[in-house]
């Protein structure tokens, strides 16, 4: 090959490779243009207010799906940061034994499984047992999909932290559990906190699993232990309806959920950025 | 927090050497020392609290498996082994075959494979190797933006935009180019096997790309600046330098996609038609195994039918897993042999 045809392939490959990149992101705007395009119109304070009226007669809104999110993802957050930040700690503590090694297998195995196999484990677990649909089912399906998540996310910040930090503190005498919690959480807190709220942002917008879990409810929750409604779950059946209405209240509901979650991803990522070194 | 209470004056670095003749350095090494009767209660609370999270996620990840089983054991026994490849699905007569919903969950996967595999592995090419650094950081995280849109979005997207768009351009256009084939024959409705996989193609690609990116960021140095001091230009560098080294991580990062192709649920529920037919043509309705599931659990009626419904979640779990688990093995040949290359 001449020197010429070498640099023509090359210079193929480029505009390949961004061509590629232009494709990728293309899909992308136009979601993002559409979800604005047909869900500001529909957008209004009813949807905040109200709750759904019954099929046939058009208004109502989704403040019941609004609430009920909150409540489940606050719910699976006090159960799953926990318990998940506690894996990741043991996780960088026990880099290199075998049952470390298991553990973190386990996280990147679970991260795998289906959530719609969640679902049908949670559904087993707690709603058979109680009977009936429940937020705390919800909760509980949306917990399990942010144990590994924030686990993992939390083991990569402590990985982060120099180890002569670490050293420092337990030369002064500073027990090990005190220098964990006060010298290595708290340099990694920031890289954490973005794991976790990523989590939060990730399972927000879940639905599989809480179609027979919490399962969904056209008026406001009582309580945990009943069907709640969540926005995700609103959209879908909104969605596959056949009513004009809903389909209209379905692009407002998408848009609210993609706000709050862009608005997570971006905000987070503002905050932080620079603060975590490398911190993916 | 607990003080130790007597300090031990054991000899220390300063001691020995350091410290001026006459003076004396107590220092408390005691947490440095092994531990032996004098283990600082904080310390064995907070290890057991970490364990007990560590065992906590072991057990979850068991007991799905275990309650996978448990619950669908009677459909196991009644069905054998003929239930994967049995293709009557009749909920009303008790026949089950799950082979319309294995079909379509490989089918539907695959095509998005097909999409997304050069989208994916050219878009990290163009971020790894190519981009200026200024556009590498908006690049990425737009990204990511595409990963984080949940699926449910991806669906009503999917209805209202791809799906009329498919039956009116897509279908016609694929019918007059490459209408020979079976694949593209027939009356398109817009929904079916191909708009499915298209939405899950733009799904996964997100995965791909992040997970290929870290791969190629593994490639060392000297083996780039080795192929240019030869006189490559850079594509040839990326070829025979970057992409060999990488390729074990840039499958790997493919099977991570396809396995989140394999269990994506809602979008794909919302736009491939729901039919739990095989049918040869791509414009044609089908089913997967997440989508029959999120469709018809809920109203699962019978004993058998809530049983057969978990079993073929089974079935998937288990052919996530084995996806997963061989995209593992291969990410962690390239990368550091045993941590970090994440998500």
């Amino acid at each position: 090959m001449t020197l010429r045809s070498r640099r023509f392939v090359d210079r193929l490959a480029s505009a390949l490779a961004a061509a590629c990149t232009t494709a990728l992101l293309l899909p992308l705007v136009l979601i993002l243009g559409d979800l604005l395009a047909r869900g500001v119109g529909a957008l209004d304070l009813g949807l905040f207010m109200h709750l759904p009226r019954p099929v046939g007669e058009t208004g109502g809104g989704m403040a019941n799906a609004i609430v009920g999110s909150l409540t489940l993802v606050a719910l699976a957050a006090a159960l799953g940061l926990p318990i998940g930040v506690l894996t990741g700690v043991y996780l960088a503590e026990h880099r290199r034994t075998p049952f470390g090694a298991t553990v973190r297998f386990c996280a990147d195995v679970l991260n795998g499984v289906p959530s719609i196999v969640i679902g049908i484990y949670v559904y087993t677990l707690v709603v058979l047992p109680m009977k009936g649909f429940s937020g705390y089912a919800g909760g509980i399906a949306l917990a399990v999909i942010m144990l590994p998540i924030v686990a993992r996310t939390t083991e990569e910040m402590i990985r982060l932290v120099p180890t002569s930090l670490r050293e420092a503190s337990l030369a002064l005498g500073v027990p090990m559990w005190r220098t964990t919690v006060s010298v290595v959480l708290r340099t990694a807190r920031g890289g954490i906190l973005t794991g976790m709220i990523l989590a939060i942002a990730r399972v927000a917008g879940e639905t599989a699993p809480l179609i027979f879990t919490a399962f969904g409810n056209q008026y406001w929750q009582s309580g945990l232990g009943g069907p709640i409604a969540s926005l995700p779950v609103q959209i879908y059946t909104y969605a596959i309806s056949p009513f004009d209405d809903w389909h209209r209240q379905a692009w407002a509901g998408a848009l609210v959920l993609m706000t709050l979650i862009g608005a997570t991803s971006l905000s987070v990522r503002l905050l932080t950025r620079g603060k975590i070194a490398h911190g993916r | 927090m607990t003080l130790h209470a007597a300090p031990v004056s054991a000899p220390t670095a300063l001691e020995r050497g350091a410290a001026a003749p006459g003076v004396t350095i107590r220092v408390d090494v005691g947490p440095l020392l092994p531990r032996r009767g004098r283990a600082n209660v904080g310390d064995t609370v907070f290890r057991a609290l970490t364990a007990a999270g560590a065992w906590s996620l072991v057990a979850v990840l068991l007991s799905i498996v275990a309650i996978l089983v448990w619950k669908s054991a009677d459909a196991v026994r009644t069905f054998g082994w003929g239930f994967l490849s049995e293709q009557t699905w009749d909920p009303v007569a008790n026949e089950y075959g799950a082979l319309p919903f294995i079909y379509g969950t490989l089918a539907s996967s695959l095509l998005a494979l097909l999409q997304a595999v050069p989208l994916g592995v050219g878009t990290a090419i163009f971020l790894s190797e190519m981009a200026p650094s200024w556009l590498r950081t908006p690049v990425a995280f737009l990204v990511e933006l595409l990963a984080a849109i949940p699926s449910v979005v991806y669906g009503l997207w999917g209805i209202f935009v791809l799906v009329p768009w498919v039956r009116s351009t897509v279908a016609p256009a694929l019918t007059h180019t490459l209408g020979f084939l079976p694949f593209f024959q027939g009356p398109s409705y817009g929904v079916g096997m191909l708009t499915a996989s298209m939405v899950l193609a733009v799904m996964i690609v997100p995965y791909i790309t992040s997970v290929a990116v870290e791969v190629f960021r593994t490639v060392p140095v000297a083996q780039r600046e080795g192929a240019l001091a030869l006189g490559a230009t850079r594509w040839e560098m990326i070829r025979m330098g970057v992409l060999p080294y990488g390729r074990a991580g840039v499958i790997g990062a493919i099977m991570l996609g396809l396995g989140r192709a394999l269990g994506e649920t809602m979008a794909v529920t919302m736009v491939i038609g729901n039919r739990p037919e095989i049918a040869v043509s791509f414009f044609a309705p089908g089913s997967t195994m997440a989508s029959v599931i999120a469709n018809e659990f809920a109203e699962a009626t019978s004993e058998l039918y809530v049983q057969v419904l978990v079993e073929i979640g089974l079935v998937l779990l288990v052919v996530t897993m084995l996806v997963n688990v061989l995209a593992r093995l291969l990410i962690w040949r390239v990368g550091d042999g045993g941590g970090g290359s994440g998500h």
